[in-house]
């Protein structure tokens, strides 16, 4: 018990105080507005009434924790008791919009990340002249190019789910690029060695011993990617016209200062990261454990 | 017809070359010559395929009109370059590192905090942060300074995280050596800890270049006055001028890139005793 104390005790602490300076936060922000109306209306407004109306102001600078909860809960809960889990209001089915481009680009560059990964393990001109690029791509803001990339894509033809996840795609690609890369290449010599002497064909030396021994760098490469494709997700839902999804949520509120919607959004956003690495890291430590490399 | 057969001996030729380039020891020359090559070639091939198939210009500009339009209006991309780089960029990325690295070294010293801000920061690290950026906008306007807080608020976690972890970085031994010496907290901080640390500083360092520039260009999508890189994107992809969209890539890439640049030169610099430095 005391050990479990020391280790979540801090954490929820410091968990309680965020709280704590998010309802400070919104007191401090919203007072102005607040005063300011009352000020109009010609009435003098004591301490207790000033926090009642800047924890439940309409359009407030900074919504309350509560507040949010609130609106999550009517955009999703509610939805479904109502048995409209996916009515175009619904939280539920902007976060299922966002999901599918966020795995299927997830899916895309995994796969393109482990190919070139092998393609500069195995192949001394790719090592020479990929590799280079494939870092001096990530001093791109590639975020800043979505818009073109949506609308060009959209003008060839290709609409919907496919140009996200080409953004999405390309954010996630270069994590598992250099993990694999390392971890392909983790193998010491003795071990190469030892492959050598039981003569062991450059696919056997791939599958048994190159491949196994790269997976604690896949998963961690895994993680970051899964982290990228969701913010390359949202960030593609910008430019289509906030139609649907997470990012289209967090325009539209923006446009109309929605500030719960957009808080609400960005909530779910983050739960919604939370829930994807949570799982991956789930992954990592039962496949670890079961090839025997867990600490 | 003649263009896709310009661009495929090109493509055979870039190979070729790269391919005996390889084949021979790896030296400082090659090391430069074969990336090169192999970005030339693409750029060769981008503009005869571009020309072959007759690709209209507004789905794919060719590299040479990007170029023409870049010489054109270099007015407009410095411009932008000031508002979103300079005052956007910039100022979030030393404001934010700073106070990260400021508040490292506080926690450092109470592990209560360390135990508990670790993992929150962890997590957080991982959360789709430039999801704050319209709220940034509301609260701190359109102009550059809520592009700054927007900045600082995504570079803070990942340097804060690779900062406590650098201050974790030295072992018994040495620690155990600096209080035979019976040097004071401060005289270990500055002379094993923070020292030990650089690696790790750097990385997070690093890694914030390349959100902060990500970070000032997005923000601008959620609202900005008539300048600024990400709001010229936005609206030049609205009016189909993708040369002037290619060209603000040309500058964010090569921005991009000497910034990162400059932070691993001084990373050698500073963390020259470091194995992967000394190579």
């Amino acid at each position: 018990m005391a050990g479990l104390w020391h280790r979540l005790g801090p954490i929820v602490t410091v968990v309680i105080a965020i709280f704590v300076l998010w309802y400070a936060g919104t007191l401090a922000l919203n007072a102005p507005w607040a005063q300011d109306k009352a000020k109009r209306a010609g009435v003098e407004l004591s301490f207790s009434e000033l926090v009642a109306d800047t924890m439940s102001q309409k359009k407030p600078k900074l919504p309350a924790p509560h507040q949010v909860g609130q609106e999550i809960w009517k955009t999703t809960g509610e939805m479904v008791v109502k048995g409209r889990a996916f009515s175009k209001r619904s939280l539920l089915f902007h976060s299922t919009v966002t999901l599918s481009s966020t795995l299927l680009g997830f899916a895309l560059g995994t796969a393109l990340g482990i190919a070139l990964a092998v393609g500069i393990v195995y192949n001394r001109t790719m090592d020479m002249s990929v590799m280079p690029w494939v870092i001096a791509s990530q001093t791109i803001p590639i975020l800043a190019i979505a818009p073109m990339i949506i609308v060009v894509l959209n003008a060839v033809g290709i609409s919907g789910l496919l140009p996200k996840a080409v953004i999405s795609m390309y954010l996630s690609f270069f994590p598992v690029v250099v993990g694999m890369v390392k971890g392909l290449r983790s193998p010491d010599h003795m071990q190469l060695d030892q492959m050598k002497t039981w003569n062991a064909t450059s696919g056997q030396e791939f599958w048994k011993l190159r491949l196994p021994s790269s997976m604690p760098y896949l998963f961690t490469s895994l993680k970051i990617a899964m982290a990228a494709s969701l913010v390359g997700a949202i960030v593609g839902e910008l430019p289509t016209g906030a139609v649907a999804g997470l990012g289209a949520r967090l325009l539209a509120g923006s446009y109309y200062g929605q500030t719960i919607q957009i808080w609400s959004a960005l909530i779910t956003a983050a739960a919604l990261a939370a829930a994807l690495v949570g799982l991956i890291g789930l992954m990592q430590t039962v496949v670890l454990k079961r090839m025997g490399m867990v600490r | 017809m003649i263009w896709v057969i310009a661009g495929l001996a090109i493509w055979a030729i870039g190979w070729w070359s790269n391919v005996l380039l390889s084949r021979r020891p790896k030296t400082r020359a090659t090391g430069l010559a074969v990336p090169a090559i192999f970005g030339i070639t693409l750029i060769l091939i981008w503009e005869c395929m571009v020309r072959g198939l007759e690709i209209s210009p507004v789905l794919l500009p060719p590299p040479s009109m990007i170029a023409a339009r870049f010489g054109v209006s270099t007015g407009i991309l410095w411009e932008d370059f000031v508002q979103t780089v300079i005052k956007g960029a910039l100022s979030g990325y030393i404001l934010g590192c700073g106070a990260a690295f400021l508040i490292a070294v506080l926690i450092d010293r109470f592990p209560f905090l360390q135990r508990g801000l670790l993992p929150v920061g962890n997590f957080v690290a991982a959360l789709p942060i430039i999801g704050m950026a319209p709220i940034l906008v509301m609260w701190f306007g359109f102009d550059w300074q809520s592009k700054a807080a927007v900045v600082v608020v995504m570079v803070f976690f990942p340097m804060l995280v690779n900062t406590v972890q650098g201050l974790q970085a030295t072992d018994h031994m040495q620690r155990d050596l600096m209080r035979t010496y019976a040097a004071s907290y401060g005289q270990t901080l500055l002379k094993l800890r923070l020292p030990a640390a650089m690696p790790f500083i750097f990385n997070g360092l690093k890694i914030a270049t390349t959100l902060a520039l990500i970070g000032a260009i997005v923000a601008e999508f959620f609202g900005s006055p008539i300048k600024g890189m990400g709001f010229r994107i936005s609206t030049s992809v609205g009016q189909l001028a993708l040369d002037l969209v290619w060209a603000e890539i040309v500058v964010a890439a090569v921005v991009g890139s000497a910034f990162y640049g400059g932070v691993a030169l001084l990373e050698k610099a500073v963390t020259f005793w470091h194995p992967s430095q000394r190579g």
